[in-house]
């Protein structure tokens, strides 16, 4: 049985733990609001982008001269993945749960037979995936330096991507990212970027553009600006995500942090009664005895 | 004829202006536009270049380099890659573009890349000297 000075160190240790994840959480939840306003200012952009470049694309399509990075390399055989994490910890399951989808991914494609390729996007994704498939990293982008994500941070992954596209290193890359659904949801998800993919608006109105200089020339132009704003709307949704995850988990600690303390008050305040009953016995039985 | 049309400019970090036009004159890959309201639908791409927009509440000037420009009967959408005021444009994000530009040139491989990079590069200094500023000779070697 532990003694009334251990218990009370305890009780202060515990309490202090729960002050620094209160702290945390607290600190998340602003940076949660930050993160969801550049993401939601980030919107207009990239649905616009996309509706064009669907419009586009769905006129070009299957023609010959289509751009490799809409009609693909005609080959599946070697995949990048593009694993984005985050580069703190003490945010739960967050990167636990894309790294376990970028990982069924993984055993898929090599059950296959397909050559597989990762590059990693943030710390803690790297460090997890490391162990079982260190050999197939070809990259890594370190954001820690990063205060504010901008887009300049998602040009530098796209070119970096499409340079090895060029080079003929992967014949199609995906992202892994935790999609921002509310506070207390993210969802790993995985979204291929190169060959581009488009989900088109079933009910689009379907205004007849002229096009300046051709569609082809112009879908050129676009396609390696569209990749761009894939990474950088994952980012976005990425980095709000983790801060979601952090503050639910920080939230969690805090509570449990909490019931503890009163857990282990109870303890205390027991064997303080019996240290007293002890006592008082014994000098009853004192008295008793003369 | 309505006198006016919606216009938007958007980055892909915001959205600099959202307000009724009566005329937007758009820097396109091929030459500059004046788009009216009630111009024909089309879509054009960018050079980086000077956005001169014209509304009730007067006339103003933007920075946009890389994206497009879309036109339609009731507005106008201009989505480009990086967009500034006139006023925050300085020298040194200047330098940078260019610098950027640059080399990209240099890094190019086949024919095609060299000319698109080399005609980046141009319009690039063509618009710093554009807005007065020095496009920066030093390094310059074109």
């Amino acid at each position: 049985m532990p003694s009334l000075k251990d218990l009370k160190n305890r009780i202060s240790s515990v309490k202090s733990t729960r002050k620094i994840t209160k702290a945390m959480q607290m600190v998340a939840a602003a940076k949660l609001r930050r993160a969801q306003e550049a993401a939601e200012a980030a919107r207009p952009y990239a649905e616009r982008f996309e509706a064009v470049l669907g419009q586009l694309a769905a006129g070009v399509g299957g023609s010959d001269t289509a751009p490799l990075l809409l009609k693909g390399t005609g080959k599946e055989d070697v995949h990048l993945l593009v694993v984005m994490t985050s580069e703190r910890g003490l945010c739960g399951g967050f990167n636990t749960n894309i790294v376990k989808l970028a990982r069924t991914h993984a055993e898929k494609l090599k059950a296959q037979g397909k050559t597989v390729k990762i590059l990693t996007v943030g710390k803690k994704g790297r460090e997890q995936l490391k162990r079982n498939y260190g050999d197939l990293f070809v990259g890594h982008v370190d954001l820690s330096e990063v205060k504010k994500l901008g887009y300049d941070n998602a040009l530098g992954i796209a070119r970096d991507l499409l340079g090895r596209f060029d080079k003929g290193e992967f014949d199609v890359a995906t992202l892994f990212y935790g999609q921002f659904l509310s506070v207390i949801s993210q969802k790993p998800t995985a979204q291929q970027v190169i060959p581009a993919k488009f989900e088109l608006a079933e009910d689009a109105p379907s205004t007849v553009y002229e096009y300046e200089p051709g569609e082809t020339e112009i879908l050129d132009d676009l396609l390696p600006r569209g990749v761009a704003t894939q990474i950088f709307t994952a980012l976005l949704e990425n980095a709000a995500s983790e801060q979601g995850a952090r503050m639910s988990a920080m939230d969690n600690a805090t509570r449990n942090a909490g019931e503890m303390i009163d857990n282990l008050t109870v303890e205390y305040n027991r064997t303080r009664q019996a240290v007293i009953t002890n006592e008082l016995i014994e000098i009853i039985s004192g008295a008793e005895a003369l | 004829m309505a006198d006016t049309m919606d216009f938007a400019l958007v980055s892909p970090e915001r959205s600099l202006v959202s307000a009724p036009m009566s005329e937007v004159q758009i820097p396109g890959a091929e030459g500059d536009l004046t788009a009216m309201p009630g111009h024909a639908p089309m879509i054009t791409t960018l050079r980086p270049g000077l956005l001169h927009i014209k509304g009730p509440q007067g006339e103003d000037d933007y920075v946009v380099t890389g994206g497009f420009a879309e036109i339609s009967p009731e507005g106008v959408t201009v989505l480009a890659e990086r967009a500034l005021h006139q006023t925050e444009m300085t020298q040194e994000i200047l330098n940078d573009w260019v610098a950027e530009a640059r080399k990209v040139w240099e890094d190019a491989s086949d024919d095609n890349a060299v000319a698109h990079a080399a005609k980046l590069l141009a319009d690039m200094v063509a618009m710093g000297t554009h807005i007065g500023l020095d496009p920066d000779h030093s390094n310059y070697v074109g």
